[in-house]
């Protein structure tokens, strides 16, 4: 199997930790990853704002440095999303409609591909797990509220067989954390009213470890986090999977 | 003044922005617990999207069937280009029978169509009879929500607007007694009341009859009164057969209020003898969104209000920031249809989360139709020359890894040399506002893939 891994842009610059766990943990699962240097960025930063024709060169980048995988696997249920779901302007060459099916978000590779539901860590803290709108209502990796009662996902799946885990019941299981791309400074005041309201919920259900497989999601909470000084820690779920210290 | 702005205002009163959040939040639940206990709720979705498909596939057909039949059942049809002629057909029908006062109920396309200031241009008195209607119309103040439309308003506020118009006692803020003032006030208009307008939730083609749902059985009491009804719609409220009305009322009030179904749906068919019964069937720029590819079936909405009740951008922002009759999402795909530059920044009041299209009882892909409004909007010139030539360049930098790897460098760079009080600059970077700036690692990760791999 040909994997590549897709380190989306601000992961690159700011969480390569992120990176670091996933490509370690891709290994630890028996996984040989390539890293395309050429790599940059899945394009939605200008889709989201309304700009989706300045992103087809950015489409087409990513089309060319990702041909000829078996998968691309990416840390990012959103960047993955889009993948799939917006690079439907540019032609629809085979190249492009194989880089689209086969871009994919690591929790799901991981349960879905490689088939692996249990993971030899121990992390024994109280863990929140933010739910991300794209890799939910998206990419439909979790069942969402609107639909049924029941809380149930890939990333929960993995999170629950975790040795010494104990998982935060929040007040709201999957509401958006207010990030949303260019919205977290055009709309910056419900943005940030959204994100400390997310917050908060860990809060008052004693979360010492929030984490998720969105690290935009996770950027915005870590800086509210950071901002209001609370003992919480932020993690990706592959740092989390990787066996990293807190 | 855009969203933005108006919700940053919203948001000033934090307290008061929890408040709207969790009440709305209450409804959201409410509404998720009735939707739970139906099995077929799924299907139910599927078949109510299903009806309106076909219905708007062929509407023109519909339409007329409904006007026959109306006509047969000795119901006056009307035709309404937009809200002007519609304006001006209820003012010719009102002075046809020297109607001075009229009871009101249900209507949003009359809040479109800015109704109630016309009429009383033409010395016609207006008088709301839905109890939030009501206390908005007392208050001069429109609509902050389609089914909730003082959801804004807290029992004080209200007790001191009935105090002001109703002469309750001061201080007086107990739901009940308030309610019971408007009940007695409210007897008064419709016992005085020469005519009654009504909206339409539903009209039937097969019948020529329009179905109208209320919790407060004012419309009724309207209709049954006054000589004359005149009921509203735009033209989307068609359902071809009466048989399809079931799926519809189920799905109304339980996405709506979490009620199985609300206190009256009351059918009109025909006119009492000698009352008259007048249906007038609007446009309002609906042929325009019905022609649009992308956006036609945004004309499927009941107007149930379940995307705002569940958007936690509407919750946290209030109805007025929209400036819209129909706010939230669903008033967001509706209204650049209507004028692109004016409601420019209402579909970038989302954060694309796709809960307003997982609750939608019709199954509009709402969120898909704010990311489309949003390339329209940015093809268009409603957005500043500036952000286009930031996204040009963006786009340049983001489709070289050289270029992207240089600006990222020199970005994190700047961010770790220069002073905390540059990068956090609140009037510089709104990100700081209420955040932290991530931590500048050492290096980024194909840096660190280079020296380590």
């Amino acid at each position: 199997m040909k994997i590549a891994l897709f380190v989306p842009c601000y992961v690159d610059q700011f969480y390569p930790n992120v990176g670091i766990a996933t490509l370690q943990l891709l290994e630890k699962l028996g996984v040989e990853v390539d890293f395309p240097m050429e790599q940059t960025c899945c394009g939605q930063p200008m889709a989201n704002t309304g700009f989706e024709k300045d992103s087809i060169p950015v489409y087409n980048h990513f089309v060319k440095t990702f041909t000829g995988y078996d998968y691309i696997v990416t840390p990012s249920g959103s960047c993955a999303y889009h993948v799939k779901k917006h690079y439907n302007i540019i032609e629809q060459t085979t190249a492009v409609k194989e880089v689209r099916s086969k871009t994919i978000e690591l929790v799901s590779f991981i349960t879905d591909v490689l088939k692996v539901k249990e993971l030899p860590v121990t992390f024994p803290y109280k863990v929140g797990l933010h739910v991300s709108c794209h890799g939910q209502r998206g990419l439909k990796n979790a069942t969402a509220s609107e639909i049924t009662p029941d809380h149930d996902g890939l990333v929960l799946s993995l999170l629950k067989n975790i040795k010494g885990i104990d998982l935060t019941v929040l007040n709201r299981n999957d509401e958006c954390c207010g990030f949303g791309g260019s919205f977290c400074v055009s709309e910056e005041a419900v943005s940030a009213k959204m994100g400390i309201d997310r917050v908060n919920d860990h809060v008052k259900n004693g979360t010492q470890v929030l984490t998720g497989a969105d690290m935009s999601c996770l950027m915005h909470l870590e800086g509210i986090v950071r901002r209001e000084k609370l003992a919480m820690k932020v993690m990706h779920i592959a740092e989390i999977l990787n066996g990293n210290k807190v | 003044m855009s969203h933005s702005k108006k919700a940053s205002i919203f948001n000033k009163d934090i307290e008061r922005t929890t408040w709207h959040d969790e009440t709305l939040w209450f409804v959201r639940q409410k509404r998720d617990k009735m939707a739970y206990v139906i099995p077929e709720f799924q299907q139910l979705r599927d078949l109510a999207s299903q009806i309106k498909e076909h219905t708007l596939s062929q509407l023109d057909e519909y339409l007329l069937e409904f006007e026959r039949n109306a006509l047969k059942n000795g119901v006056h049809v009307h035709w309404a280009a937009d809200a002007k002629e519609h304006n001006e057909i209820v003012l010719k029908i009102l002075k046809k029978h020297k109607a001075k006062k009229i009871v009101k109920s249900k209507s949003m396309l009359t809040e479109e169509c800015h109704l109630n200031p016309f009429l009383q241009q033409h010395a016609i008195k207006v008088v709301d009879t839905d109890l939030g209607e009501r206390i908005i119309q007392l208050r001069d103040e429109a609509p902050s929500h389609i089914v909730l439309p003082a959801i804004h308003l807290k029992k004080e506020d209200v007790g001191e607007t009935f105090h002001q118009h109703l002469n309750t006692p001061k201080g007086e803020k107990d739901p009940q007694r308030l309610t019971e003032a408007a009940r007695q006030h409210l007897r008064e208009k419709f016992v005085q009341a020469d005519a009654a307008l009504t909206g339409v939730n539903f009209a039937i083609a097969e019948t020529g009859s329009v179905v109208v749902c209320t919790n407060e059985g004012n419309a009724d009491l309207g209709v049954n009164l006054a000589k004359v009804h005149i009921a509203c719609m735009g033209f989307e409220k068609i359902i071809p057969r009466f048989n399809d009305l079931s799926v519809f009322t189920r799905l109304l009030a339980r996405s709506a209020t979490g009620q199985p179904i609300t206190t009256y749906t009351s059918h009109f068919t025909k006119p009492r003898p000698g009352a008259e019964m007048h249906v007038v069937i609007v446009d309002n720029g609906r042929t325009q969104q019905l022609g649009r590819e992308d956006f036609y079936n945004s004309l499927k909405c009941i107007r149930c209000g379940a995307c705002m009740n569940t958007c936690p951008v509407y919750r946290r922002s209030g109805g007025h920031s929209y400036n819209f009759t129909v706010p939230g999402p669903i008033g967001s795909i509706l209204s650049p249809n209507l004028d692109l530059k004016k409601h420019s920044s209402l579909p970038f009041a989302s954060t694309l989360c796709g809960s307003c299209t997982e609750v939608c009882p019709v199954k509009i892909d709402i969120h898909v139709q704010l990311y489309k409004w949003r390339q329209q909007i940015g093809e268009s010139n409603a957005l500043p020359m500036s952000k286009k030539l930031s996204m040009k360049v963006m786009s340049k930098v983001l489709a070289s890894s050289k270029l992207f790897s240089f600006s990222g460098k020199m970005g994190r760079t700047m961010i770790k040399w220069l002073p905390y009080s540059m990068t956090h600059n609140k009037s510089v970077n709104p990100w700081a506002k209420a955040r932290e700036l991530p931590e500048v690692p050492e290096h980024s990760f194909r840096e660190w893939y280079k020296q380590n791999k």
